[in-house]
């Protein structure tokens, strides 16, 4: 029993991670129908930002994470600007093509310019255990689960009550009518863009003292919070939150009872049994076929 | 009987080669035609049919441990290879069903948890496949008297196979099954109201593509004499993406100009592995970006240009 609870709060705080990093992945999805296959990737940069800002550059943690995430932001205004304005004509799977050459170009372009090695940041919080009886568990965990809960009930609120954010719903909900409106969808799909890339590099901050800072580790986040999107349901924020919890329990569980051999293949097979049972995803809502 | 011409240089060029190229080199050309067998396969399915496949690598490689392992049980390779695109094929035909219902990103993901689940067998399932060392001591055939060891002789084999998958692919495009994968391509609700049915075809479409990289599979084992799961892993499925992108998607030359690309390329530019991704990665954004046909295109200019240049020379 305490391991299960042990384990239960490991994948929690996986899973909310994930989580995080698909609720913008089915932001962008649902306001501009831009599939982002580099948004491992996005996560991936800011984390060596952090590393060059803080630990190479010596600069103050705060700061240092602010400038992160005003350079996420320009990242992904950048982002849909110079590339996706003028792909989205072209349709889903030329989309799927181009963030798959953005994702390796930011990739190997981090290999070269920067290293081919595993770097390590300081944990935010302090990892010594805490004893509960005979339950162990880090307080980093706990810090974590607790703060991303809080920017994700932050995050839902701004959606549903400010006006803002009921413009991206209405853009979500069709664009046409929300043009008609008024509503600037141009801009609102900007916001979109830029908040995803927030959003990714405050996951990111999270995610460097847990995942290790690699080149690569883009590739690991980016189909989990993909997978996660899609096994919660793609046309909800609250999906991805469900399906990033179900990916980090999933894993953790199979790992610890399972075999750890087909820890990253069970979170595969997991996706494919949730597509052919109900393939709107858990909590997603049934549309036409898509 | 220009173009019988011009097509028999070109042949006997691809023949007289290898007397001149370097073991090295050798290779290289030849890896470039098993790339392109595989790349083929894939236009069929993307390039015509429409139908997002970024588990090439997986039938590539089960045609590939196919081969390996039979060979091991003392088959022939003769006997082996059309299996190694059979049980591809079928394979193919299996990841298939996903695409009746779904299609663009959400195939894309399948195909890659695919390729992800496929390469964990590989590494996993040492009993089978050798896990992360793989099979080593795989043998090359022979015909009679004729053996096909030696690489150069081995390159001939390749040569041969390279032909036929060309003709092959562009037989079955101006076919039958060719037109209905375009039509499904092109606009897969129209062409189920001319009476296709879409159904059958998207699982064909897969599994003639997957046929074609299971040989290609079957081809590579005995080139390289050693194959490991390395050689099968998601990043090669994108590697066959970028050549057909490249190349030209839904055309016969596309595989063909983006094989020679891509595997030519880095050896020529003597490149650093990374450095030449980033530079395809970019030219995968470019190509989306700017033209979409992909380099074919500028094939097609020199096949307009070249003769009026001719014209007015005179």
């Amino acid at each position: 029993m305490a391991s299960f609870i042990q384990l239960l709060i490991g994948g929690v705080s996986m899973g909310i991670l994930y989580g995080v990093v698909a609720i913008g992945f089915v932001l962008l999805w649902q306001t501009s129908q831009t599939i982002n296959f580099g948004q491992g990737e996005l996560v991936m940069v800011p984390m060596f930002m952090m590393v060059g800002l803080h630990l190479v550059l010596k600069i103050p943690f705060w700061p240092s994470f602010i400038l992160t995430l005003v350079a996420c932001g320009i990242m992904g205004y950048l982002f849909e600007r110079l590339m996706i304005r003028k792909l989205l004509p072209g349709g889903v799977l030329v989309i799927v093509i181009a963030t798959l050459g953005l994702s390796g170009f930011l990739r190997y372009g981090m290999q070269i310019a920067w290293t081919p090695q595993t770097l390590f940041f300081p944990h935010l919080f302090s990892t010594k255990p805490i004893e509960l009886g005979d339950i162990i568990f880090s307080p980093e965990d706990i810090w974590n689960i607790v703060i991303i809960s809080i920017i994700i009930i932050v995050l839902h609120l701004c959606i549903k009550r400010t006006k803002l954010g009921m413009a991206m719903q209405a853009v979500a909900q069709s664009r046409e009518t929300a043009e008609l409106m008024g509503i600037n969808v141009r801009h609102i799909i900007i916001l979109v863009f830029v908040l995803n890339s927030v959003l990714a590099g405050t996951a990111a901050v999270f995610a460097a003292p847990i995942f290790f800072v690699r080149y690569d580790i883009g590739i690991f986040l980016g189909v989990k919070a993909f997978v996660a999107a899609i096994i919660g349901g793609f046309n909800q924020i609250r999906g991805a939150l469900v399906g990033g919890l179900t990916v980090g329990l999933a894993e953790t569980f199979a790992a610890a009872y399972i075999t750890t051999a087909y820890r990253d293949a069970f979170v595969m097979i997991l996706l494919l049994i949730v597509l052919l049972i109900k393939p709107e995803g858990i909590v997603g809502i049934k549309e036409e076929a898509y | 009987m220009k173009r019988l011409l011009f097509w028999g240089i070109i042949i006997a060029i691809l023949c007289v080669i290898p007397w001149f190229l370097g073991d090295y080199t050798l290779y290289v050309v030849s890896l470039t035609y098993v790339y392109t067998i595989v790349a083929i396969g894939l236009n069929l399915t993307l390039g015509y049919a429409n139908q997002v496949s970024l588990c090439h690598a997986s039938f590539f490689g089960i045609g590939a441990y196919t081969m390996a392992l039979l060979l091991a049980q003392g088959w022939s390779f003769w006997l082996i290879l059309p299996f190694s695109g059979i049980f591809a094929g079928l394979f193919g035909a299996v990841i298939g069903f996903p695409a009746l219902k779904w299609k663009d990103h959400y195939l894309a993901l399948i195909t890659i948890a695919v390729n992800i689940i496929t390469f964990f067998i590989m590494m996993q399932e040492s009993w089978l496949t050798g896990g992360p060392t793989g099979v080593s001591g795989i043998t090359r055939p022979s015909i009679g008297p004729l053996s096909f060891t030696p690489d150069i002789s081995y390159y001939y084999l390749l040569l041969v196979f390279y032909i036929l998958a060309i003709l092959a692919s562009i037989w079955i495009v101006n076919s039958k099954w060719g037109r209905a994968f375009r039509a499904i391509g092109l606009n897969e609700l129209a062409s189920r109201g001319h009476g296709i049915s879409s159904f059958n075809y998207k699982l064909l479409a897969f599994a003639v593509g997957a046929f074609f990289a299971g040989v290609g599979g079957g081809l590579f084992a005995p080139l390289l004499r050693y194959i490991a799961p390395d050689a099968f892993t998601f990043f090669i499925s994108l590697e066959f993406l970028i050549m057909i992108v490249i190349g030209g998607m839904g055309r016969i030359e596309g595989p063909i100009i983006g094989a020679i690309i891509v595997v030519m390329g880095p050896e020529v530019l003597r490149m650093a592995e990374a450095a030449y991704l980033i530079v395809y990665s970019l030219i995968l954004i470019f190509v989306m970006l700017f033209m979409r046909q992909g380099l074919v295109i500028v094939l097609d200019r020199l096949r307009e240009a070249v003769p009026a240049w001719v014209e007015r020379r005179k």
